[in-house]
């Protein structure tokens, strides 16, 4: 069964953070949310293997239900 | 409360150059004794170039201030011959926790890489760095070099004539006028030399306001470095723990931009915020407590004809990464030899606007770095909160997460990548010491590669032949000759893939250029380029 990576795998992660931010200045709340949506399903699609996605899925309720 | 900045160290003093008949006309003029004044000028005089620090108090800082100091600069402090008593006092710390909303979320160990002399980083108030610095200079006065410390020295005019600049300067006993070939500006961010030369100071505002507390407590919190998002004693807000000697703890508390600061700084405010965090039980008293805005900005150029800025006269950015003095110290390291050699004649002076391109380059990724902590600690929008959030979330439970979380990303050493005095590079060694970067320390021989470099231009050979010394235009590079036989951490920081190595190391131990075996014609070239000198061409 494939594993979701959950260690660290972004080589340069402030300018990945800076370049997700970016691509949201300026925009709505519910146009930022728009383009999140879009962004899940399309790295969804990049990723492709359904036991990563139902995997990644599970983590991020997890994490969500803390808040 | 600590006495030594109300003792002053550097008092008023009369100068002869106030009674001469004319301007008297210095070597060089630097203005501000705070750390990058000092070091700029202990740097100077050690080499053998005469200098005068003009302050307008008699001093050290008042209040802790900056309070990190990196490697880099405490190995530039053990060149200028200070780094010791700094890194004795000094706090020195490797855990950091991460705390969001009311619980940790994670713990690091930055874990330094073994075989340095200097540890990543110590924790030291400022005022213990000037006074440091200000032995220093003692010290070397002692030994007769050329350097005078002037207290309560008010520059009130500059003036750039071309080929010297002219200063106007108040004392307790009135005016005098003074001459420099070449002044350093070195007054801090509010700089009134680039004020009164009417020079830009462009950035970002912050619109944030922070309260510094140094508290003393018998507390049993251990030497780290700890960082709270949004946490209940202060909602939506941050705030940093850390650890200065003599048992002295910096607090720093986000308290945002709509405020009165005046209020917020009265005891009868501040205490009740620290009890707070720090828990109805703990005893302990307030040494200093200020409250700090920032920018980040930098000027469009350093230097201007003779006058040269260095420092937070330069260059400011937010305080999360440590990068301010730090930064203003490797601007010093990056000018003095430069400004020695055209003094001496022996490099077109030209070679000074490298200093803009190197620096501006360390102060660009100063910026850059700093601006995105602050965005992260302080999200612009609802939206990069909610990212920030997810991220310090996901940091509670997933590894993936935690290089995302940026409370400050420290001090590193600027790597001059691009510089127009970087020579050949080999491509089989490592690229932590390509040209352009800072040498690497290494244990050698039962000491330290980097106190066996020195100050002036080196041939560092690895298991290569090579003279014992090279001169080119009236620039000398001596011998350093080492092995790597029984020296692991030298050959894996220097060798690489190669079985031998030549470097050409410049006087602040930055990386020139780098050979497998000896050419002389193209170390003789490396060394011009090192030197601003024409490619090729004769000085």
């Amino acid at each position: 069964m494939s594993t979701l990576t959950t260690t660290p795998n972004i080589a340069r992660p402030d300018d990945f953070y800076a370049a997700l931010l970016a691509t949201h200045e300026g925009l709505s709340k519910a146009e930022s949310d728009a383009l999140n949506a879009r962004l899940v399903l399309i790295l969804a699609n990049h990723i492709g293997d359904v036991e990563v996605l139902a995997q990644a899925l599970e983590l991020a309720k997890g994490a969500d239900q803390q808040a | 409360m600590n006495k030594i900045f109300e003792i002053p160290l550097y008092p008023y003093t009369r100068s002869p150059d106030q009674d001469a008949a004319a301007p008297v006309r210095r070597k060089v003029v630097v203005v501000g004794a705070g750390p990058v004044g000092l070091a700029a000028a202990i740097d100077l005089a050690q080499q053998g170039v005469g200098v005068v620090v003009l302050d307008d108090n008699d001093r050290v800082s008042f209040g802790s201030r900056a309070i990190c100091f990196a490697k880099r600069p405490l190995e530039i402090l053990d060149r200028l011959g200070c780094g010791e008593p700094m890194v004795e006092k000094g706090v020195q710390w490797n855990v950091g926790k991460v705390f969001f909303d009311d619980r940790q979320v994670y713990e690091f160990n930055l874990l330094p890489e073994q075989g340095h002399r200097r540890p990543a980083f110590i924790n030291l108030q400022q005022y213990y760095f000037e006074e440091y610095l200000v032995n220093r200079v003692r010290e070397l006065q002692a030994g007769g070099a050329p350097i005078e410390l002037r207290g309560r020295n008010k520059v009130l005019s500059v003036e750039d004539r071309g080929d010297h600049a002219a200063l106007s300067v108040d004392t307790p006993e009135g005016e005098y006028a003074l001459e420099a070939d070449w002044l350093i500006a070195c007054d801090g961010a509010g700089s009134p030399i680039r004020q009164m030369m009417g020079l830009d100071f462009v950035g970002r505002v912050f619109e944030d306001n922070f309260l510094i507390a140094d508290v003393i407590m018998e507390a049993d919190f251990p030497t780290e470095r700890w960082f709270w998002f949004d946490p209940p004693f202060n909602r939506g807000q941050s705030a940093l723990l850390h650890k200065q000697p003599d048992g002295v703890w910096r607090i720093d508390l986000q308290l945002g931009w709509d405020i009165d600061k005046e209020e917020e700084k009265k005891p009868e405010n501040v205490i009740p915020r620290l009890r707070a965090m720090l828990g109805e039980e703990v005893k302990f008293d307030l040494e200093w407590v200020s409250i700090y805005t920032f920018q980040c900005r930098r000027m469009e150029k350093f230097r201007h004809g003779r006058v040269i800025f260095a420092g937070d006269s330069a260059h400011q950015v937010s305080p999360f990464g440590a990068r301010g003095a730090n930064s203003g110290l490797q601007d010093t390291d990056n000018l003095c030899w430069k400004l020695k050699l055209v003094i001496e004649g022996q490099a077109p002076d030209s070679l000074l606007d490298s200093y803009d391109v190197e620096r501006i380059h360390g102060a660009d990724e100063n910026i850059l770095n700093s601006s995105r902590s602050t965005d992260f600690i302080t999200p612009k929008s609802e939206m990069s909160r909610i990212f920030r959030d997810a991220v310090l979330d996901l940091s509670e439970r997933v590894d993936f997460a935690r290089p995302l979380v940026n409370s400050g990303r420290l001090s590193v050493p600027c790597t001059y990548d691009g510089s127009p005095l970087n020579g050949p590079d080999c491509e089989a060694m490592p690229p932590r010491t390509r040209p352009g970067s800072p040498a690497v320390d290494a244990p050698v021989g039962g000491g330290w590669l980097l106190s066996r470099l020195g100050d002036g231009f080196r041939l560092l050979t690895i298991d290569a032949e090579a003279p014992e010394a090279l001169e080119e235009g009236g620039i000398a590079a001596t011998r350093l000759a080492l092995s790597a036989r029984g020296a692991p951490e030298l050959a894996e920081r220097y060798l690489g893939a190669a079985k031998s190595a030549v470097y050409l190391v410049r006087p602040d131990q930055h990386v020139a250029a780098r050979w497998e075996t000896y050419d002389e014609a193209a170390v003789r070239a490396a060394l011009n380029t090192a030197a601003g000198r024409a490619r090729g061409g004769t000085p």
